[in-house]
């Protein structure tokens, strides 16, 4: 087994189509994420948005993600992520999926 | 005057707006994508024959890829496999059984039915919350200026986090539980190369389920065939998933790398990846079908079927949306969902789940997922392993020997053999 990503990320990524909003529709409260033990949205999220920062908290980029809500059902920490649909028309545009 | 509004123009919503605009209903399709199918990803198959009496020989317009005559079910362990492999030609000529197709094309498809039947469309549009009078839902808000829509009939067709169901208090905000995420890869290959490394042609495809090939999280993994193109991914328990620290992507690269797989995907180039979650809890952890003014449909009711042998989602997406149609005028007469309910019950959707509601459990548990796929591929091995100049042993000392080493019982295999009798009876 590899344990490997064949290709690279953001090439996996660039195979994506997104209309990006100027909105964020996910918020990260990283305060709140300073005292999560688990930050599994960190290794779950298959977009791989969320990346943890020195001083323990959580950074955010909304703009590939494929609004499967994957992220905040595995949070454990109340109130740190904020989590509704891009605004109508945006987001991700699947082809093939 | 809208009568019903329907949220989601998915496969559940669009077969809603369709009987509902079919029975002189006034209906609102309402699609937060750009497009109907844009923000849906699936595991594969659509099985159309829920459709037969409503659209006569869709089989000829549908846009597929190809119709499934190959169904496998692979076990997989690092090195291993073993494959039950069934093909026939009924399921390539009409009325046929399931068929490949990107969402994109097949929600597209199926909600333009309901547009011919008279249902507005109208995308690019979220409905951002419940309008709520009394106990009763009267509406939606959308994020359109002046977007409140009004009608006696809102059906949720949402999808799996449906915001609706949550709002109403019918769905609980999280449930990494009952959910499975599905990520997926589409892989171009050329048509031929396709024919020939699965042995097929023309239209017919193949359709293969893999076990045993998630690291150990519960789950499993699918190669599809399109036209000219593979869908590779696996399928796996949200909450085991998340504790792993595993990334998904990571799945899908080992698969590929399998040595039953990889001869499959050699030389494609990535198309597109996708993910999306499932409601995967079964019969016993289904949302509550409806509330007043508000009936629920599709994933946005749990409504997917993850039964090990059977993996089925649109089809019953499209049974409970129709169902949701075919009553909405008598429910918005009567104030009563109890029709929906009464329909759903009757019909396929409320009855196979009912029969397989012990199966999610059965298969996501320990020993199916992780001691299982090693136990019969040793077994096998050991059958057609031929050893001499020692003669073969029998086969209860291969099952003992088998069993032994993947830490198995046997009388947990007698175990989950009476379950699994009970489950798939």
């Amino acid at each position: 087994m590899s344990g490997y990503d064949d290709i690279a990320f953001d090439d996996r990524m660039q195979t994506v189509e997104f209309r990006v909003a100027e909105r964020a529709h996910i918020v990260v409260d990283s305060d709140v994420c300073r005292s999560c033990t688990t930050k599994a949205c960190v290794s779950a999220c298959p977009a791989n948005l969320f990346a943890p920062t020195s001083d323990g908290g959580i950074l955010f980029n909304y703009e590939q993600c494929f609004e499967c809500g994957t992220c905040y059902q595995v949070c454990n920490a109340e109130g740190a992520l904020t989590w509704t649909y891009p605004d109508g028309g945006h987001g991700v545009v699947f082809r093939h999926g | 005057m809208t009568d019903v509004i329907v949220v989601g123009a998915g496969p559940a919503g669009a077969a809603a707006a369709l009987m509902a605009a079919r029975d002189g209903l006034e209906v609102v399709l309402l699609e937060r994508g750009p497009f109907p199918g844009s923000k849906n990803a699936y595991g594969g198959v659509v099985y159309g024959r829920v459709l037969d009496d409503v659209l006569p020989r869709w089989w000829e317009e549908v846009p597929v890829q190809r119709w499934v005559t190959r169904r496998s079910t692979m076990v997989l362990t690092d090195t291993q496999a073993l494959t039950v492999d069934f093909r026939t030609t009924a399921w390539g000529e009409a009325p046929y059984n399931g068929c490949t197709t990107f969402r994109a094309d097949f929600d597209g498809w199926l909600a333009g039915k309901a547009v011919e039947a008279g249902a507005h469309l109208v995308v690019n549009t979220v409905a951002t919350g419940l309008i709520v009078e009394g106990n009763r839902v009267v509406g939606v808000r959308t994020d359109r200026q002046d977007g409140d829509l009004r009608a006696p009939l809102v059906i949720a067709a949402d999808g799996v986090n449906s915001f609706l169901a949550k709002e109403a208090g019918l769905l609980p905000r999280t449930q990494a539980k009952h959910l499975t995420l599905g990520v997926k890869e589409v892989l171009s290959l050329p048509r031929e190369v396709i024919d020939e490394r699965f042995g097929v042609r023309g239209d017919e495809g193949v359709d293969v389920e893999l076990l045993g090939c998630t690291r150990g999280i519960p789950g499993g993994g699918f190669v599809y065939t399109n036209r000219d193109s593979l869908s590779v991914g696996v399928v796996v328990s949200l909450e085991h998933l998340a504790a792993s620290k595993v990334r998904p992507e990571e799945l899908i690269a080992d698969l590929k790398a399998h040595p039953a797989i990889a001869p499959w995907v050699e030389g494609a180039e990535l198309k597109e990846y996708t993910a999306h979650l499932i409601p995967e809890g079964g019969y016993d952890h289904l949302t509550p079908l409806s509330t007043a003014g508000m009936l629920v449909t599709g994933d946005a009711a749990g409504l997917c079927l993850a039964a090990g042998l059977w993996l089925e989602g649109v089809n019953f997406a499209i049974g409970s949306g129709l169902a949701a149609g075919r009553t909405a005028r008598r429910i918005i007469e009567t104030g009563d969902a109890k029709p929906y309910r009464a329909a759903l019950k009757d019909s396929f959707v409320l009855k196979d789940h009912k029969r397989l509601r012990g199966a999610p459990r059965l298969v996501l548990s320990e020993r199916v997922q992780q001691r299982y796929p090693g136990l019969v591929a040793d077994l096998v091995e050991g059958l057609f392993t031929v050893g001499n100049p020692t003669a073969k042993p029998g086969a209860l000392r291969l099952l003992r020997g088998a069993a032994k080493n993947n830490g198995v019982k046997l009388r947990h295999l007698v175990a989950d053999g009476l379950a699994g009798g009970r489950v798939f009876k």
